[in-house]
């Protein structure tokens, strides 16, 4: 392992790979990745493989638009395999009055920043996808260029850029401390170097993209970061041939589904009496309530036989907003995070990061990203999550 | 004839994927998984599970008990939705 860095970067999922791709293309020499497991082993690897662009708030549009954009030519920019990009759509359906005027105030929004989401009368969503139960449905709204994307492929295909650009990805390699310095009571403290239990490695920059694990990292530094780690479970069936292409998301059952390119289904819904904490056991509770939700939605998957279960993690700010940016305590830390939306942001997430660690202007205005928000309490509510 | 050696046969993993991807870099079994999808077909690695185990631990000089066995996940045996969501008996 190297001795010192220009910046090392904490976490091997998709952002994590993503930030050190980016840096070494804007010129870092010596950048060192750090992952307490394999690559893509945390919340990247347990992701449900979609990206959308139909948000409710302007910088959740706007990063996911930019994000879908990168990832459509990904495997050319990084040279590597078929990343499984598809504009396979994502179809929002809702049965409520309610969270269909919340789903069409979103809609003016998105249209407004150019995505090409419209809405469909429950009729139009059977014509798209005939298995859907579009009883007491009230509206449903649809993305084409919502999609899907490897996690895995994603994220190996950032790391292989990487690494031809230099950057140094060190696996099983756990971080355990964080060193600074300070030259008197009223100076700021600075990153010096980042402790493993395979060495030391000096440095005067480090991000933590540790998603899930990230408050871990503040302890560290003795900060306490608001982004706490909120199990979320999930489950793949047998592949089938294709049924249907859009991701279909009920905001009723707080649930969503899609059929990846290899034939599964893959499935989960966001259980909102989870308790906060790492977790990552999978149970029956889960299994049963997904299946009743899908059934219903989709009555044809009730032949259709679950193989796997498995439980991942969202990295849950206060907000439920990404956090990027600057931690203003330290000098030379930085976080990248998409609390709950990393995979799919993540090739934004990780350019607009480069960008505040080179010292540039950002590409798109993120100040309210910053950690700062939460002290001020500026937060910034995202309606249309699941 | 074909002589490529099956080691998954649900994700049509042979010996020498596993071999390739260890030459490249891959080193442990999580990895492999994720690079090939081994295991993650409908046997869920019931048949090919020990059968990679060991051949991983061969191509690296490793004892078997030394290789990272990916973790088993629920069910056991595939299961219908339908007979999960109730009242439908699996035939």
């Amino acid at each position: 392992m190297r001795k010192s860095a220009d910046a090392v970067v904490i976490g091997g999922g998709t952002i994590g790979c993503a930030v050190a791709y980016n840096l070494a293309k804007k010129g870092f020499k010596n950048v060192v990745l750090l992952e307490k497991k394999y690559i893509t082993s945390g919340s990247t690897g347990r992701c449900a493989a979609g990206f959308r662009q139909q948000w409710g708030t302007k910088i959740n549009c706007l990063i996911s638009r930019a994000s879908a954009q990168i990832f459509k030519n990904l495997s050319e920019e990084l040279d590597y395999e078929d990343i499984e990009y598809r504009e396979s759509g994502y179809l929002l359906i809702t049965y409520k009055e309610d969270q269909a005027q919340m789903l069409e105030k979103n809609l003016k929004l998105q249209n407004s920043l150019e995505i090409p989401s419209k809405k469909l009368s429950p009729k139009e969503a059977k014509e798209m996808i005939p298995h859907l139960n579009t009883e007491g449905m009230v509206a449903a709204f649809y993305c084409q260029e919502d999609g899907h994307v490897n996690p895995f492929k994603a994220t190996f295909a950032y790391a292989h850029a990487a690494k031809n650009l230099g950057v140094e990805i060190n696996t099983y390699t756990t971080v355990t401390g964080i060193k600074t310095n300070s030259n008197g009571a009223s100076s700021k403290r600075k990153v010096t170097a980042v402790v493993t239990d395979n060495g030391t490695i000096e440095t005067n920059l480090v991000i933590n993209a540790t998603g899930p694990y990230s408050k871990f990292i503040g302890q560290m530094l003795g900060l306490s970061h608001p982004i706490e780690p909120e199990r979320h479970q999930i489950l793949i069936t047998e592949p089938m041939e294709r049924l249907f292409d859009p991701l279909v998301m009920s905001f009723h059952h707080n649930s969503y589904c899609q059929q990846v390119p290899h034939g599964g289904f893959i499935m989960g819904y966001g259980n909102p009496h989870e308790p906060k904490g790492l977790n990552y056991q999978h149970d029956w509770t889960f299994l049963e309530e997904m299946a009743q939700k899908i059934v219903f939605q989709l009555p044809i998957l009730k032949n259709v036989r679950v193989v796997r279960q498995w439980a991942g993690h969202y990295d849950i700010s206060p907000d439920g907003q990404p956090v990027i940016g600057a931690v203003p305590e330290v000098e030379g830390y930085y976080l990248s995070h998409g609390c709950g939306k990393g995979f799919m942001l993540a090739p934004m997430i990780a350019k607009l990061t480069s960008e505040l660690v080179a010292g540039q202007e950002t590409s798109l205005p993120i100040d309210i990203l910053s950690i700062e928000r939460f002290k001020k309490g500026e937060l910034i509510i995202e309606p249309a999550v699941v | 004839m074909n002589k490529k050696t099956y080691l998954c046969r649900c994700e049509d993993v042979t010996l020498e994927d596993v071999h390739k991807l260890i030459d490249t870099g891959v080193q442990t079994f999580e990895e492999i998984k994720r690079h090939t999808r081994c295991t993650m077909g409908p046997c869920q690695g019931s048949t090919c599970r020990n059968v990679l185990a060991g051949e991983i631990a061969n191509k690296k000089g490793m004892k078997v008990e030394e290789i990272d066995i990916p973790t088993y996940r629920a069910p056991v045996k595939p299961i219908k939705l339908g007979t999960i969501a109730g009242g439908e008996s699996d035939a």
